[in-house]
């Protein structure tokens, strides 16, 4: 199968979830809230989203709370570095690990 | 026919500048450079007085010159831009990516060699130079053929999606005046439909154009198969192999609305009976129909092929049209150091494969102004047959006519 | 009518060669001509610098677009020009050179086997007042010695063309320069 079916004639793509590729097969490590902590949820109105505007996958909804697209975060930990609040923090991947394979 | 048309004393910038306001133009970005600074003037006067409703967007180099009409082409605008040689070697990266992302850009190259050293005057070798960015390149050998082969440009250019580069000698064209019909606007209008973009870019739609492309294709969000960097590449060349059919169409209708016709990708001049032919592109092809003319008083049967299309090359035409010739001598104002004189190579590939059995010579001529007179090209023809007489039939590299 | 003219200006940056030379284009072709060129001498002008112009005239359409090496006309707008052994250079025999001089063309003493016709249409534009950026522009005025020795276009044609070119104030003054210089022509043939 060719790729003509596409009928670009330059370089062209729209912005959807999943363009780049399913990321959350990515991760090793993933991002966990702790609400106690979050501006957001602390004042419950939209105020810091710091979170959602770093995320380099937009995978973080600009909700209170907000939510994470574990399908396509890719572990990254930006928003866990860029939390004011230290409300995030990145925990490990368990399952496919190297001491369940060695 | 056309209903209006009237005869102007224009020179070869004036002539362009016409036909570009004829076109209406929407957007232009230039950068002026000797010889085309009249060009950019003379448009700049139009949009001025109100003549050309368009936007001039005046800025600092060549290569933004060319950005600026890139972007202005991918939302929808008209574009035009002219230059010459060091103007069209700074837009090199820029012309890689108009062809690539497929605009329909119009560029006017007035012809001028490039330094070192510093030279203002004519040559090919900026255009030449450029021949690989996959835009397609006509040359005009008159000012009629430069106002006409502009509006051609654009209808050509906006039908296959592929920049067009007219070519025009410097001040042999660009600077000398003489007999122009101009078409009525009307009539223009009535051959040249409104450009319709292939990239839209709509808020309601966004879309990413032009984006890094991997080598493989690769399946979108959609599912999707989408053209590898490779594929969209051939899909370039597809284009300028196929646009022979656009280029000649045009140029057949072209002919019945205003009565001159172009529905060849050259000139031919007495080929019907010659056996030696003269090739040469641009503003030469003139001055060797004087050469022939002197060369039949001769008794030779000389006639001209004058290249107008360079790229896409028209290999199957000239070998159906040199099929008879035993002698083909190529005249070249540029030259592709250390081989020969562009044309030449091209001639030499179209022949290959089709028996004909022309003996081919090259010239190199008139790099940075010098004058190539018809006496020259006589004399070159002369020289070539009596060569051809002796048996001496291959020549490794070009003969330039200069005072080495 | 003759069948093709090949004309060489020669006058000095400023003084209007390229402009006469596009004007005698444009007269000629509403004189009847097909063919009609005009072009300057290819590069950088600059002001006060010799500068040279063409002007090709044909009853055919003109396929030459090399330099004119033998013409049959050459209009020399300054006289100084003439210790310069190109301005009169491939002028044909039985041609015309044309000098913008108060002397008389038996004064210049060139003797070459072309005709000859003096005009001093700097007097003229003097007197006139066609004076540009300090320059008395004989560019104009001359073409009246051109028609006169030449016939090769018609006044009218001259007037026309003029009238194309020039604003409307401009019009009337160079008019008066080309047929005041007309009259004062002098016209020397050879046998």
């Amino acid at each position: 199968m060719g790729t003509r079916d596409c009928r670009h004639i330059c370089g062209e793509s729209s912005p959807a979830v999943g363009e780049a590729g399913k990321t959350g097969e990515w991760r090793d490590s993933f991002p966990v809230i702790d609400p106690e902590k979050c501006l957001l949820v602390r004042q419950n109105k939209p105020s810091c989203f710091l979170c959602w505007l770093y995320c380099p996958d937009a995978v973080i909804s600009k909700t209170i709370p907000i939510q994470i697209n574990m399908e396509y975060c890719k572990g990254c930990g930006i928003c866990a570095q860029i939390c004011p609040a230290h409300a995030i923090t990145m925990v490990r991947e368990e399952g496919l690990c190297l001491d369940e394979t060695g | 026919m056309a209903r209006k048309a009237s005869i102007w004393i224009l020179d070869g910038n004036r002539a362009a500048a016409q036909g570009v306001k004829l076109s209406r133009v929407q957007v232009i970005a230039a950068y002026p450079i000797t010889p085309q600074s009249p060009v950019t003037e003379k448009l700049s006067e139009f949009v001025e007085g109100k003549e050309l409703d368009a936007q001039y967007i005046a800025v600092e180099s060549e290569h933004s010159a060319l950005a600026v009409c890139t972007s202005a082409s991918m939302v929808g605008a008209r574009t035009f831009t002219a230059t010459s040689s060091h103007g069209l070697a700074y837009m090199h990266e820029m012309l890689h990516w108009a062809a690539g992302a497929r605009l329909p850009l119009v560029l006017a190259c007035v012809n001028r060699a490039i330094g070192a050293p510093w030279n203002v005057l004519n040559d090919q070798q900026d255009s030449i130079s450029q021949r690989d960015t996959g835009w397609i390149q006509i040359y005009a050998r008159n000012n009629q053929e430069i106002i006409d082969s502009i509006i051609q440009a654009y209808k050509i250019a906006e039908s296959i999606y592929v920049p067009v580069m007219v070519c025009y000698d410097g001040y042999v064209l660009s600077h000398t005046e003489m007999p122009v019909d101009v078409p009525a606007q009307e009539d223009v209008d009535r051959f040249l439909p409104p450009y319709k973009p292939h990239t839209i870019l709509d808020p309601a739609n966004p879309k990413n154009y032009n984006l890094v492309t991997l080598a493989n294709p690769r399946v979108n969000a959609e599912g999707v198969l989408c053209h590898g960097y490779m594929e969209l590449r051939y899909l370039l060349q597809e284009a300028l192999q196929n646009s022979r059919e656009t280029i000649t169409t045009v140029g057949r209708e072209f002919g019945e609305l205003f009565g001159r016709s172009y529905a060849n990708m050259f000139w031919e001049n007495r080929l019907d009976d010659a056996d030696v032919v003269i090739v040469a592109m641009g503003s030469l092809a003139m001055e060797a129909m004087v050469a022939a003319d002197i060369l039949r008083e001769a008794g030779h049967k000389v006639g001209v092929l004058g290249l107008r299309v360079f790229r896409p090359f028209p290999k199957a035409d000239v070998a159906k049209a040199l099929k008879k010739s035993r002698l083909v001598v190529v005249f070249d104002k540029n030259i592709s150091y250390g081989l020969e004189g562009a044309t030449c190579s091209e001639i030499k590939s179209a022949l290959y494969g089709n028996s004909v059995r022309a003996v081919i010579r090259n010239f190199i001529v008139g790099l940075g102004g010098r004058d190539v007179k018809a006496r020259e090209l006589v004399d070159a023809v002369n020289k070539s047959l009596l060569s051809l007489k002796e048996g001496d039939l291959n020549e490794e590299y070009p003969e330039w006519i200069c005072a080495i | 009518m003759q069948d093709y003219y090949e004309i060489r200006w020669h006058g000095r940056g400023g003084q209007g060669a390229i402009t006469a030379a596009k004007i005698l284009a444009q007269a000629a072709y509403l004189e009847g001509y097909q063919g009609v060129t005009a072009a300057p001498s290819f590069g950088a002008e600059r002001r006060g610098a010799p500068v040279s112009a063409s002007t090709r005239i044909a009853t055919q359409t003109i396929m030459v677009v090399s330099q004119v090496e033998t013409p049959n006309v050459v209009v020399v707008l300054d006289h100084t020009l003439l210790k310069y052994d190109e301005v009169t250079s491939g002028l044909v025999r039985g041609g015309w050179l044309i000098v913008n001089s108060w002397r008389h063309p038996k004064e210049l003493a060139l003797g070459g086997d072309f005709n000859i016709a003096t005009a001093d249409a700097t007097r003229v534009c003097s007197s006139l007042g066609l004076i540009v950026a300090g320059l008395t522009v004989v560019n104009t005025a001359i073409l009246g010695a051109f028609i006169r020795a030449t016939e090769a276009v018609s006044m009218a044609s001259i007037e026309k063309a003029i009238r194309e070119r020039f604003s409307n104030s401009e019009v009337d003054i160079n008019l008066a320069a080309i047929t005041q210089t007309y009259e004062i022509t002098k016209l020397e043939k050879i046998k």
